[in-house]
């Protein structure tokens, strides 16, 4: 059984209609996503959600929202500067989605597995914010040039820390590959054993990554009305704000799933029948209920705080971190 | 070769900005924004993300109100002062029952007293469970609003239950009630504050209990308590400042002087002390409804009263503990069916007035945290 779904996974076009299935499945998965956050948010908040579209406990909600967007008409102040402003949603989308190309899905199922797959994912994740300040700037609105500000200013912070943590991930496993990485961790995670400390910096460094609360600023709706995309509307605002913030999110989790959960590989030698596509979507999704779980529980930074939290306390312990790992590398303790 | 233009010669004195020529930006927040409560406009001048200058400009929901009740008689008046502050109707009500009562010296049954009480506590526990709840989402906390709505719903439905209005309940007449309340609304109004009381730990927890609340609230907007004496400011943030200065208990009305409660006071002033004595007044207010349900005389529920109201010539101010602060109505009264004049001091108005002083040099998150902390209704501001 085992080396039969193995010998599947292995199959060459089973391999390319997976590959294309995930850039294909991306979109899907957002509206997956956004209805499970629409859930978890209402069980959290006491509510039902949404309960009518599709008849059976709401499932069509996120569908319908995206039908609903399409069918809005696309409105541009006089002021915008049009090029740049239909742009965004492009570049958003397009920094969120180029993360999925380095990610294994299982040993094989990853569509490259670039030698420098962690330092790829960590370079083009950050595309998305040259997107949020080419919005707030294109908008001519002085809220969604804060945000777009803010959404840079943030950068900064989050981005050192995130690559910090990554780095310390790579000494342990001694590869930037991301499949090698998730082979290191085979039935022992990182954030289990080795790397918890990173794993903490990773996620708060994530969670500032893909704008999500407590470190939301970027798009405070009670400050700065979503910030950069305040003048967005229709299908512009649906794949530049919700699509993108979406697939980031996925995006980010599967990378610290793979990281430091270890991303396909079973987590007991027990459970090997169970094929790592399956893995990887559980431990995906447990970091996504996590992201979802924070933003519904906490109030939102201020950017000044978000800045002293990077620079004073998430910088210092990662490079600690690193220390460590180096320290006991060398001690050969690990 | 051109000459080099001067302004690329001159080297600014960037000392004061660190080093960054910044230009200031004018923000108009509002009147549509969704951290102003309807429709408050306030004109921001930043230089990137601090303030200032910041300056309330308020009108924009006028509706002149006191004109209006110039043509209303003494029964009348109540549903429209009703609509001023339209989160605590029947508090709004109460005064200018008691300034008509206190003229003609009219006898108001204890029943209806008693009763008023109950119904103005349970009306200021639904107000703070409304901005408890809008102040989370304002920093970007959006489930509290969830629980406080849950909260307020039973005791909505008590309200809704003796009224027949959720929000604009014309209830308090001159020397009593329109009705007596029907049956099932003790225990209703019992259930709904003993559940109140048994979620408030949760409130005290999920907000106050969190790190990153008491970063944006500690020390956030704080207002020193000879300016809130200077601009008249009164309600939870005057008591916030450590000023114990509640109407109930300064000059009380009504029945207040035989429950017992106290008045939560703050020592700082800042956002956070603001929020807090919010949450313990919703304490206190169970505790009075407690207290006059357990007490609730028999009887009548409206005294005797002409059936043409008609008031002697005079004037009376008459002031009571609106759930925002210090609420009064001048009346004048030229001998007829209707006031001659009334002049009305709401709460939010005075208390907006320091808003332009705690805003300057707080940073834009700031001002939501400081404008959501200052617990005003726009049509009280305005009215």
């Amino acid at each position: 059984m085992v080396t039969t779904l193995h010998h599947i996974l292995a199959n060459s076009i089973v391999l390319l209609a997976l590959k294309l299935g995930i850039l294909l499945l991306l979109l899907p998965a957002t509206l997956v996503v956004g209805y499970v956050e629409l859930k978890v948010m209402a069980h959290m908040q006491h509510r039902l959600g949404p309960m009518y579209a599709g008849a059976y406990h709401g499932w069509a909600q996120t569908l319908a929202d995206g039908l609903k967007f399409i069918q809005k008409e696309d409105i541009m102040a006089a002021a915008t500067d049009r090029t740049v402003f239909s742009m965004v949603p492009y570049i958003t989308m397009l920094g969120a989605a180029l993360t999925f190309v380095v990610i294994p899905f299982s040993r094989h199922g990853v569509i490259a597995n670039l030698d420098i797959g962690l330092f790829y994912a960590l370079a083009v994740s950050s595309i998305s914010v040259i997107g949020v300040l080419a919005a707030g700037w294109a908008s001519a609105n002085k809220y969604s040039l804060m945000g777009g500000l803010r959404a840079a200013a943030q950068l900064i912070a989050y981005e050192l820390p995130l690559v910090l943590a990554a780095a310390a991930v790579a000494m342990q496993a001694g590869s930037l590959s991301l499949v090698s990485i998730a082979e290191a961790q085979r039935y022992v995670p990182f954030a289990l054993w080795a790397q918890p400390l990173g794993f903490l910096i990773f996620l708060a460094a994530a969670t500032a990554e893909v704008s999500r609360t407590p470190f939301d600023m970027p798009v405070a709706e009670a400050e700065i009305i979503t910030g950069a995309f305040t003048e967005y509307s229709a299908m512009k605002f649906a794949f530049g704000l919700f699509a993108a913030e979406y697939i980031a999110m996925i995006g980010m989790s599967a990378l610290a799933a793979t990281l430091f959960l270890g991303g396909y590989v079973p987590l007991l030698p027990q459970l090997r029948f169970v094929p790592g596509p399956v893995w990887f979507l559980i431990k995906t999704g447990l970091l996504i209920f996590l992201l979802i779980w924070i933003r519904w529980t906490f109030p939102r930074l201020r950017e000044d705080q978000l800045q002293k939290f990077a620079w004073k306390v998430l910088i210092p312990l990662s490079l600690v971190n690193i220390f460590v790992t180096g320290a006991l590398k060398l001690a050969h303790w690990t | 070769m051109g000459t080099v233009p001067e302004d690329l010669t001159r080297v600014p004195d960037l000392s004061s900005t660190g080093g960054l020529h910044t230009e200031e930006m004018v923000l108009n927040v509002g009147p549509q924004h969704p951290a102003t409560h309807g429709v408050l406009r306030v004109l921001v001048s930043v230089d990137g993300e601090r303030i200032v200058r910041a300056e309330p400009v308020i009108g924009y929901m006028h509706r002149g109100h006191e004109k209006l009740v110039e043509q209303r008689d003494f029964r009348q008046i109540t549903n429209l002062l009703s609509r001023m502050d339209w989160l605590s109707g029947i508090n709004n009500e109460i005064p200018a029952s008691l300034a008509v009562e206190r003229m003609l010296e009219l006898e108001v049954p204890r029943r209806a007293q008693y009763l008023r009480v109950i119904l103005a506590e349970l009306n200021r526990i639904t107000n703070h469970l409304m901005f408890t709840g809008s102040f989370g989402l304002e920093l970007g906390a959006t489930t509290p609003v969830m629980y406080a709505f849950r909260e307020r719903e039973l005791i909505q439905e008590a309200l809704e239950l003796v009224t027949g209005g959720r929000m604009h309940f014309g209830f308090i007449r001159p020397g009593g009630l329109k009705e007596d309340v029907p049956r099932g609304f003790v225990e209703l109004a019992r259930r709904g504050v003993r559940q109140l009381v048994a979620k408030i730990p949760d409130y005290e927890n999920l907000l106050m209990g969190n790190e990153i609340f008491k970063q944006r609230t500690v020390g956030v907007g704080r207002l020193d308590p000879a300016l809130a004496l200077d601009h008249g400011v009164s309600g939870p943030i005057l008591r916030a400042c450590g000023i114990p200065y509640d109407i109930r208990k300064v000059d009380p009305y009504l029945v207040y002087d035989e429950f017992e409660f106290d008045t939560p006071l703050g020592a700082q002033g800042d956002s956070f002390d603001r929020f807090w004595v919010l949450v313990q007044e919703m304490k206190e207010s169970a505790r009075i409804v407690e207290q006059a349900l357990d007490g609730l005389p028999e009887g009548s529920h409206i005294g005797a009263v002409p059936k043409r109201l008609t008031l002697p010539k005079g004037q009376i101010y008459c002031h009571a503990e609106n759930p925002l602060g210090e609420l009064g109505y001048y009346l004048v009264s030229d001998g007829g069916n209707k006031p001659y004049r009334l002049k009305i001091r709401t709460p939010s108005f005075s208390n907006i007035s320091v808003a332009a002083h705690m805003l300057r040099g707080a940073f834009v998150p700031d001002m939501i945290a400081i404008l959501g902390s200052m617990f005003f209704v726009v049509g009280d501001i305005d009215r």
